[in-house]
């Protein structure tokens, strides 16, 4: 990747968009029938899927039941074909773990699991195609399918990456710029309040930086909050178009 | 090993975790130049591989891990090779003194334990304060202050200027933290030159016994008097108790009654009938039953010390009895033990003879 330039004089990126510019997303919620809640997101090129069964009653142990709250479960699988060359294991890996055990975290924060208490809340993400930002596609997806079936959260998730590069911060990067090995943040938002659901960061970052890395980050949750209440309430007014209200 | 709460074997989120972080805290910040471990381009390369072990978790071990590895990193010496063309000649650790790794930098790992909801925050907790934390906030740092990795978990929730904060403070521990590996570091080399004693058995100070110590809580000690008195003017005398060792036979001894059986409440048609019957086997249970204040009353009754010759009555059936409650009321008072007890055993003597 040595002669790529990340981020040209004239301010624009490998892909054509400016440091702060967000890719395209398109968003649609509802796509299965047999799942209480699901969602399908695509941020650019990286496409995710999202599944939601629950509440329901605790399936496996009956011991891990949490007598005030309920389970949140989260599992996180990358397709084979998500990446450029065939991924060996979609579960299992560690890296899957711990992407399942982040998305648990940010998820049993977000949403009021006091309301449902001894019952399981199961969330499964499948990322069909692999093109930077994977995690935040993931919380993207996952927060519609979320609402999508009928869970009350505090509030939305909204997630997204951001980069450092050359002393300006880079909003959403792609594979590109991922790969090029700068400092990439992955940041989970609750838009309203501003709280920071997840935080991660990767690679060399001066401290000095982080305040603007931080800040740009938020700032691109924040506008994929805009697009997502838009989706959301679509959803909703088509819903209700074909009941005939 | 390292503490009761891990079992072995299981692969928890805690280790998934842990792995990860120092992963990503060594590898994606490229600490060590990895070009340099190539021997032969696109056919030999050294493999580095860090082990880590716990021994003893008493708090905030992904610290203590960062440390760990990063320090092992540092010390660590690979055997000198030398390429001439095709040739590759991989010398002993004999022939060539070895080389160390080439470190760019140190990422050392702070963590910061958040409690109510981000009110407070320490730095370091220890075990207690992770078991009773909101969440976790770990920032990995070097000392030229770039951060090398930043994770949240427990699902706190963070604000901004929260973050900010905790990377100075990180900032400033990562600094203190260095200095301590480098001294220790020099502190080896030295030592290793000089031809002195060095290793993990010197590192552990002799003088000091450290496990069973526990840190002294302070107490107010200054009204214990008045306060153990009062206690023990307003408590009730204890009851008497009277505790005799009885030998039913060597090896087997008694001491107390036990507790009653309460099957006896819900199966009281049965037993009638079953005392009736004569087994011989209650007997066992009622002499059993009235012990205690009465040693000698016992000794004098052959009955109950037939038991253990007659191979009649090897097998104990655990029968209520309602004799039973009779004598168990009347515990207490040693004097009137006697007289319930004889009854039952003389009425099962008498239906032996008729037997």
């Amino acid at each position: 990747m040595a002669g790529l330039e990340l981020l040209s004089d004239q301010g624009y990126r490998v892909d054509g968009r400016r440091a702060g510019e967000l890719r395209k997303i398109q968003a649609r919620m509802g796509v299965f029938a047999q799942a209480d809640g699901s969602a399908y997101i695509e941020q650019g090129n990286t496409k995710a899927l999202a599944v939601v069964y629950g509440p329901h009653e605790i399936r496996g142990s009956r011991a891990r039941a949490l007598p005030d709250r309920a389970l949140v479960n989260c599992q996180y699988s990358s397709a084979t074909f998500s990446t450029g060359e065939r991924k060996r294991r979609p579960h299992g890996d560690r890296k899957s773990c711990e992407m399942g055990l982040q998305l648990r975290q940010t998820f049993e924060a977000a949403v009021l699991t006091q309301l449902h208490p001894r019952s399981q809340i199961d969330i499964y993400v499948q990322v069909l195609q692999a093109d930077g930002g994977t995690y935040a596609a993931c919380v993207n997806a996952a927060t519609l399918a979320v609402l999508d079936a009928g869970i009350p959260m505090r509030d939305f998730v909204c997630a997204c990456s951001a980069g450092f590069v050359d002393g300006t911060a880079l909003a959403d990067l792609s594979h590109v710029e991922e790969a090029a090995g700068g400092p990439q943040l992955a940041l989970a938002l609750l838009p309203s309040s501003g709280q920071i659901a997840l935080l991660e960061m990767d690679a060399r970052l001066h401290e000095d930086h982080l305040e603007q890395v931080l800040e740009a980050a938020a700032q691109a949750a924040r506008d994929v909050h805009t697009l997502l209440d838009r989706v959301v309430r679509q959803h909703v007014q088509e819903a209700s178009v074909l009941l005939g209200d | 090993m390292a503490a009761p709460a891990f079992e072995p074997g299981r692969q928890s989120d805690l280790l998934v975790k842990l792995n990860r972080l120092l992963e990503r805290c060594l590898r994606n910040s490229k600490c060590i130049d990895t070009e340099s471990l190539c021997v032969v381009a696109g056919e030999k390369v050294w493999q580095i591989r860090v082990d880590l072990h716990l021994l003893n978790h008493d708090g905030n071990i992904i610290d203590a891990a960062s440390i760990a590895a990063i320090v092992a990193l540092c010390h660590f010496r690979r055997p000198d090779v030398s390429v001439q063309g095709d040739e590759v000649t991989l010398y002993t650790l004999e022939e060539r003194d070895p080389v160390p790794l080439s470190i760019h930098h140190m990422p050392i790992c702070v963590s910061f334990a958040f409690f109510q909801q981000g009110t407070y925050l320490l730095v370091d907790p220890n075990e207690r304060e992770e078991r009773v934390m909101d969440g976790l906030l770990v920032i990995a740092m070097n000392k030229h202050r770039e951060i090398c990795t930043i994770q949240s978990s427990c699902g706190i929730m963070l604000l901004k200027d929260q973050v900010l904060r905790c990377s100075k403070i990180a900032g400033v521990k990562v600094a203190e933290i260095t200095e301590l590996i480098q001294k220790a570091l020099e502190n080896d080399q030295k030592v290793r030159k000089e031809g002195g004693k060095f290793g993990f058995a010197e590192s552990i100070a002799n003088q000091r016994i450290t496990a069973f110590r526990m840190e002294k809580a302070p107490i107010d000690t200054s009204d214990v008097e008045e306060k153990a008195e009062e206690i023990i003017s307003e408590a009730e005398p204890p009851s008497e108790v009277v505790s005799k060792p009885v030998l039913w036979t060597p090896g087997t001894a008694q001491i107390g009654e036990g507790i009653e059986n309460s099957w006896g409440d819900l199966e009281d048609s049965e037993k009638e009938d079953e005392d009736e019957g004569g087994s011989d086997e209650a007997i066992i249970l009622d002499s059993i039953k009235m012990d205690t204040g009465e040693v000698s009353n016992i000794g004098s009754q052959d009955a109950p010390i037939v038991l253990s010759d007659s191979e009649e009555e090897e097998m104990i059936i655990l029968e209520p009895d309602k004799n039973r409650k009779k004598i168990r009321t009347q515990t207490i008072s040693a004097t009137q033990v006697k007289a319930p007890s004889k009854k039952p055993v003389k009425k099962r003597k008498k239906k032996r003879a008729a037997n």
